[in-house]
């Protein structure tokens, strides 16, 4: 069956690829382009561990279709550090061990990152609500919503 | 190898530090590898048909259609998992679980599977087989299940433990009973007795990473496994028996594992993915859905427990009585056993009984999760507790406080306890903030008390010292939480060097000895037991190596601070030499230095923990709300004190859930209905205030550094806790396990129709 050919920008790259129609993005990210920091939790958009950026918007890729990427700008968790320079969230969450077993981090340092750029003081309760569409299911979210604080933090003091 | 794992009281300078984790950047950046993260050559997509039905016969299963479609390169059934388990029955259950044999027994069952060139054509194919099923009655509910009249789940199940064999099959496995005294004496002494009868829904560990694997075998026997799994070595075991592979020719690599909480102890779907990569010819990754994960793989217990506590008016417990039904699935299980012998385990009890029921049901096979079987048990008699104690007019901490066991203490379930910590969590719960804390209307506050066994078990380490003085640590057992870091720090302290010249692996099956799984708290402890007999090894390397640098007798060479020193005044122009010195030199003083071990961690010290939380409860809708929360448990000794916190919120958070939220929901046709994140809801982070901790360090008599288990005691507490808590804000007490906005409702109505 021929693909789609598709035109984007990943991460600040210009990315050519085919996909099927019914093909996700994270289908696409992970088992096209080997970018597999984004994580299938669910499939249904329901616990945000394939949390991109699609122009500026927080998506889960599980529910954007490859074809759908087309002349748009996605960011995903390999290009959140700037060469050998973590990005602050990643450091504070490295700090305050806000991950456990990890396999929601990718996904939750993308919605932080998204979160701070839209609301660079969240109070307690907007980091709360602004992450509720990640779930994480080892750490009761006590230190993720320390280390956003701290980062946030540290991201105003720069 | 003459090691002494006694406790011996010491000042750390590595261990109680609170370092970054050495697998931490690469879990920041998405670089991490976990199950469905690794391809192989010529890889095959792998997809399994699962049965729509509760209870059924499969009578026949058609795959020709599904053989013929493009791209299809093997379907198998159970004739192609054929059955090598040689009478063993625990490995026929384990097989027949993969893949249904006769009768699929759960809505999930697996009952075919194919591989395919992509997931595309996998999932075609699954529609192409044809299974004829000849539908059974069947039973969901555990109390049910355990009738007499109840759809017969096995007819070769005769209930054990009984005096005599009875004379009808039934669904009830076993019976186990606990305890010691006369608890009918014990009633009669008391002035007071409070029974009552509770029940828990069904939950799931709710791990993020869905149980994913890549299997490749050989056409030479030879065979390799990536899997995210607790435990590699018992996969490993587990598939070769299953699949008739020589255990040394599987190399099974544990990849990182994306949450387990002991939902990943058991093997699943991986002798399929085995089986399909050995009739295909190419590797097979296999990746579970999220409705697959609910449906199929291992959800803990549904209870139903009677709790019968008696005491004096001077508030001393004179007996202590509880039955406890189970369920296991349809495969036999030892769940209603640990919850008998955990139910009592806080308390100091002249007279205590308890009796465990394992009841076979039509839903998937349970599996262990977070110090299982034990939240339930804690829920009924912690509950009863507290109804207790109002009762007697005591205040719930110091009627606790009052019966709590000590060390020489008899175990409700046998053993003395040696030296145990709750007595000082109650203590330390009794002079919280949190306690004197001030309630508003339609607030409640509760407490309650929560045991854990731990485990030890067979473990290997090795630890390696490059010529560059930098320290590789191979452990065998499974990083779920940050114990690459935690025994990082115990190896630097040992060896007297800085933690950043430490860096743990896990190692795979060929590289290693075995381990036994990781479960029952036993990563740290046990493997950190094993660090510190590895590193002792190679300390004694490293004095004869320096006493040959140095051309002395090794005798009069010590170690300390990561330096070996030579004793006595005589040697007062000899400087100390580093371990870093001493690792240049080894290519011409004896070649690599390595320390070894292989141990059973004996000696598992018993956790204990006492949780307080406030909630608010809508009374209009029912909705709870948790609005603060505290966490106080012994750890021994906190290895490293911020992971041990995130596994006492972890814990907290799961039974925040459980309490309040999730439950398997079946329909009258046996079919589960709620197989997603978005229906079976799990707590979010706007669901959860920030959860305190209080770590306690009573170190135990049987680690070297006084360590015990972490991982699982704080999700034993959070189901009583909140429990009473939600009784103390409506003014009823509340029986049944989730406390959701209909039971809440149900039970005000009741409450008001008297």
């Amino acid at each position: 069956m021929a693909g789609i050919a598709v035109s984007t920008t990943i991460n600040g790259d210009a990315v050519e690829y085919l996909c099927q129609p019914d093909e996700t993005l994270l289908d696409v990210l992970r088992d096209r382009l080997g970018l597999t920091g984004a994580k299938e939790g669910c499939g249904t958009g329901d616990c945000g561990a394939c949390s991109v950026i699609v122009d500026g918007r927080l998506v889960c890729s599980c529910l954007v279709l490859g074809a759908e990427a087309e002349g748009r700008k996605v960011e995903t968790i390999e290009g959140m550090a700037h060469g050998d320079q973590l990005h602050p969230l990643q450091q504070k969450f490295l700090e305050h061990a806000a991950l456990q077993c990890g396999i929601c981090t990718p996904g939750f340092l993308i919605a932080a990152k998204d979160l701070l750029e839209k609301n660079p003081s969240p109070t307690e309760e907007e980091i709360r609500f602004g992450l509720a569409g990640n779930l994480c299911r080892c750490t009761g979210y006590d230190k993720i919503v320390r280390a956003v604080q701290d980062a946030a933090n540290v991201m105003k003091g720069a | 190898m003459n090691f002494d794992p006694r406790y011996s009281g010491r000042n750390f300078s590595s261990v109680g530090t609170r370092p970054v984790r050495p697998d931490g950047v690469d879990k920041v950046t998405g670089r991490a590898r976990y199950g469905a993260d690794f391809n192989m050559a010529g890889q095959l997509v792998g997809r399994i048909l699962r049965s729509p039905h509760a209870h059924a016969v499969i009578k026949s299963i058609d795959t020709s259609k599904a053989e013929k479609l493009a791209g299809v390169k093997a379907v198998i059934t159970a004739k192609d998992l054929p059955d090598l388990t040689d009478g063993d029955a625990a490995m026929y259950d384990i097989l027949d679980n993969c893949m249904a044999r006769k009768k699929a027994l759960y809505d999930g069952h697996a009952v075919a599977a194919v591989a395919a060139i992509d997931a595309r054509t996998a999932r075609q194919a699954l529609k192409l087989i044809e299974v004829d099923y000849e539908v059974l009655p069947h039973v969901t509910d555990v109390d049910e299940a355990a009738q007499h009249h109840a759809p017969l789940i096995n007819d070769q199940v005769y209930t054990e433990g009984l005096e005599e064999k009875p004379a009808k099959p039934s669904n009830v496995t076993k019976r186990t009973q606990f305890g010691h005294g006369d608890v009918h004496k014990g009633f009669a002494e008391a002035d007071f007795i409070v029974e009552r009868s509770f029940k828990t829904e069904q939950t799931h560990q709710g791990y993020i990473e869905p149980h994913a694997c890549v299997a490749s075998v050989n056409p030479d026997g030879t065979a390799e496994l990536w899997v995210c799994t607790q435990g590699h070595f018992v996969y490993r075991q587990h598939c070769a028996q299953l699949l008739g592979l020589e255990a040394s020719k599987l190399r099974v690599t544990s990849s990182e594992i994306g949450g387990g909480f002991g939902g990943k102890t058991h093997v699943w779907a991986e002798p399929v993915a085995l089986a399909l990569s050995r009739k295909a010819g190419r590797p097979v990754k296999l990746v579970m859905t999220r409705d697959e994960v609910f449906r199929a793989s291992g959800p803990t217990s549904a209870t139903s427990i009677d709790v019968k506590i008696g005491a004096r008016k001077d508030g001393t417990i004179t007996a202590a009585e509880a039955t406890l039904r189970y369920s296991c699935g349809p495969y036999a299980g030892s769940w209603a056993e640990i919850g008998a012998m955990t139910a009592f385990a806080c308390y100091k009890l002249e007279n205590v009984k308890t009796v465990g029921y394992e009841v076979l049901v039509n839903r998937p096979k349970t599996a262990a999760y977070r110090a299982p079987s034990a939240p339930m048990a804690a829920f009924a008699v912690e509950s009863a507790v507290d109804e207790l104690a109002k009762e007697l007019g005591m205040d719930a901490v110091d009627f606790r406080i009052k019966n709590a066991a000590q060390e020489g203490t008899r175990s409700s379930y046998g053993p003395i306890y040696g030296p145990i910590g709750i007595g000082p969590t109650l203590e330390a719960v009794k002079s919280h903030p949190h306690m004197k804390a001030p309630l508003k209307a339609n607030q409640g506050r509760g407490m309650a008390c929560g045991f854990w066994f731990n485990f030890g078990g067979q473990t290997c380490t090795d630890l390696n010292i490059g010529m560059d003085g930098t320290v590789s640590l191979a452990v065998g057992t499974v990083d779920v939480g940050g114990s690459r870091a935690s025994l990082s720090l115990v190896a630097a302290e040992e060896l007297g060097i800085d933690y950043s010249n430490v860096k743990a692996i896990v190692a795979d099956t060929s590289s290693l000895g075995y381990n036994d799984m990781t479960d029952g708290s036993r990563g740290t402890f046990s493997s950190s037991m094993a660090t510190i007999s590895a590193a002792r090894n190679a300390i004694k390397i490293l004095k004869d190596r320096a006493a040959q640098m140095w051309d002395i007798p090794v005798e009069d060479v010590t170690w300390e601070k990561g330096h070996a020193i030579a004793k006595g005044e005589k040697y007062g122009n000899l400087s100390p030499l580093s371990l870093k010195d001493i690792a240049a030199k080894s290519g011409t003083t004896g070649g690599p230095i390595a320390g070894h071990s292989e141990l059973v961690a004996d000696g598992a010290g018993v956790s204990f923990a006492t949780h307080i939380c406030d909630v608010e409860v809508d009374p209009e809708t029912g909705s709870t709300r948790v609005i603060r929360y505290t966490v106080v448990q012994d750890a021994g000794k906190a290895v490293h004190p911020t992971y041990v916190e995130g596994q006492y919120q972890g814990g907290a958070a799961q039974g925040i859930g459980w309490a309040l939220n999730e439950e398997y929901i079946y329909g009258k046709d046996g079919r589960l209905q709620n197989a997603g994140f978005l229906d079976y809801r799990i707590p979010v982070c706007s669901d959860l205030p920030m959860i305190d901790t209080q770590i306690l360090e009573i170190p135990n008599p049987n680690h070297p550094y006084g360590v015990r288990g972490v991982g699982e005691t704080s999700i034993v507490p959070p189901l009583a806790a909140i429990a009473n808590a939600v009784s103390n804000a409506v003014g009823v007490r509340m029986t049944h396990i989730p406390m959701s906005p209909p039971r809440i409702l149900a039970a005000l109505e009741a409450e008001r129709e008297g």
